[in-house]
């Protein structure tokens, strides 16, 4: 009768754990997404600035700006989260392109607003990069926790579910989210 | 690569550690005032009974738990005063810039994101400290800012972070108020009598002026041996752990390797300040870069840093490892 009150007992304790550390894990997820989420905003309201900045400067990425402020427009209307990605995506990889076309352009350097937007925007971009790596993480922590025996049990019971990943498209993949401009002045 | 879920167990560690440090620190301090109570003859040893109230002993637990509770709550404002920092603000693109990446690196980490302080000095170096990651502080060294890219200063801020996730920075900043606490005060007590013997001269016979020489003299010969001890009570292990924690947050071993590479170039160690603090910094602040390649068992025990050589060497085995390419598939 004591042995079983105490089964009973531990399995309560796991049952009560399992459930608490699936609901950080949870919560860990959605804030990491709200991460991402603020610094894309952030990045939507920078866009204008940055066309107004170099369109006098810049006649040859004439194409790739185009495309980000028509990506940015997708994104901000985007009726749900995969066409809205997937248009964050684009703006990020054209975003890559300008910022580093930007080094050829002596006048830009030399402006103060400019290299200050060009500050923000690589912050931005690195932001939204490590935001990203943060909630893949995070979803890598929910998913294990969620499918590994015996968590999977409570997990299916309680109605907790595996998130996606946040993938960037290919050439997304190919900027790299480091360091331009503004070498030191060895 | 240091996971999530180990960093909880290193904070258990930290506060265990501080709990450990405060407590004997008090004890210390009782068991001298109890000292100074024999001595005075209000506490005496009769018929084999301990008689009389431990006064001094009394005022000893006062002070000793004064001067914890303040260390805790004030301990980082005390150490940025004693390295002279200041507020790092965005008055420029560079000091943006390491505003920046002191964010980046914050959401890489999952932490609030710490102040920034810089310190005016030319040699590359950095520290964090704090009660804990709500109340944390990053403080770099101008040459840091002047010697470093966004890369390199993405590396060294990721080590910093590690050790504001794990709690380091709690148990570093309570060894550098206690017991370092003694090295600085030596440090101003030397600096107050060289002012001193300059000013005036008559002061030297007087009965206070033997008893500050006392003083003087005495805390000149324990200050050395207590950093020693520091050193000894601080690991080494902290800062390869926090170098492999840097790695796991910018993705990127080589900011960090590049980073330390350039540092290891650089010869001039901080200017003032620092002996209660050296065990800190990402690099140890005393000893030019280079002078530290010594890893004898002595050199490793009492050194507060691992040789600047081996941390490269284990940097370079990750960048050149299996971690490098799992990490970019992650990144």
């Amino acid at each position: 009768m004591t042995i079983l009150l105490i089964v009973i007992a531990v399995l309560v304790v796991y049952v009560i754990a399992a459930y608490n550390s699936l609901v950080s894990a949870k919560n860990n997820v959605e804030n990491s997404w709200r991460q991402i989420d603020v610094q894309l905003k952030r990045r939507h309201d920078l866009i204008p600035n940055l066309v107004e900045a170099v369109k006098g400067y810049m006649t040859f990425e004439r194409d790739t700006l185009t495309q980000v402020v028509e990506a940015r427009a997708k994104a901000v209307s985007a009726p749900d989260q995969v066409s809205r990605l997937a248009a964050e995506s684009q703006i990020t990889s054209g975003l890559g392109k300008i910022l580093a076309v930007m080094e050829n352009y002596p006048q830009l350097k030399a402006d103060q607003n400019v290299m200050q937007l060009q500050e923000e925007l690589t912050t931005t971009e690195n932001q939204i990069a490590f935001a990203r790596q943060a909630y893949n993480d995070a979803v890598l922590t929910l998913n294990t926790k969620t499918e590994r025996f015996p968590g999977n049990i409570i997990a299916t019971n309680f109605g907790f579910k595996g998130a996606e990943y946040f993938q960037g498209v290919p050439e997304d993949q190919a900027v790299p989210k480091v360091d331009l401009g503004l070498t030191p002045r060895a | 690569m240091v996971a999530a879920t180990d960093f909880r167990a290193l904070e258990r560690n930290n506060r265990r550690d501080t709990v450990i440090l405060i407590g004997g620190f008090v004890l210390l301090f009782v068991i001298l005032g109890c000292g100074v109570d024999f001595a005075l003859g209000t506490l005496q040893l009769r018929n084999g009974g301990i008689y009389g109230a431990p006064v001094c002993g009394f005022l000893a637990l006062i002070v000793a738990s004064f001067q914890s509770m303040v260390s805790y709550f004030a301990g980082a404002p005390l150490i940025l005063l004693s390295v002279h920092a200041r507020p790092l603000m965005p008055d420029e693109t560079r000091h943006q810039m390491v505003l920046d990446v002191i964010q980046e690196m914050a959401i890489a980490a999952r932490l609030p994101v710490p102040r920034a302080y810089v310190i005016p000095d030319s040699s590359p170096n950095a520290f964090a400290t704090g009660r804990d990651p709500n109340h944390s502080v990053i403080c770099v060294t101008q040459g840091l800012i002047d010697s470093m890219d966004r890369e390199e200063m993405q590396g060294v801020i990721g080590h910093e972070m590690s050790h504001i996730a794990d709690y380091d920075i709690r148990t570093m900043m309570m060894v550098a108020v206690l017991v370092g606490g003694i090295a600085m005060l030596s440090d101003f007590m030397v600096r107050v009598s060289f002012f001193r013997s300059e000013d005036r001269d008559s002061d030297r016979d007087s009965g206070a002026g033997m008893l500050i020489a006392l003083v003087i003299l005495v805390l000149a010969v324990i200050a050395p041996a207590l950093s020693q001890l520091m050193a000894m009570a601080v690991s080494r292990e902290r800062e390869y752990l926090a170098d492999a924690s840097s790695v796991e947050f910018t993705r990127n071993p080589r900011a960090l390797l590049r980073a330390l590479q350039r540092i290891a170039e650089t010869e001039s160690p901080l200017k003032e300040g620092v002996r209660g603090t050296a065990h800190l910094f990402i690099v140890n602040p005393l000893a030019s870069a280079t002078d530290d390649d010594d890893d004898g068992f002595f050199a490793n025990l009492l050194s507060t840093h691992p040789p600047l050589r081996k941390r490269i060497e284990r940097l370079q085995a990750m960048a050149g490892g299996p971690t490098a390419a799992s990490a970019s598939k992650l990144a």
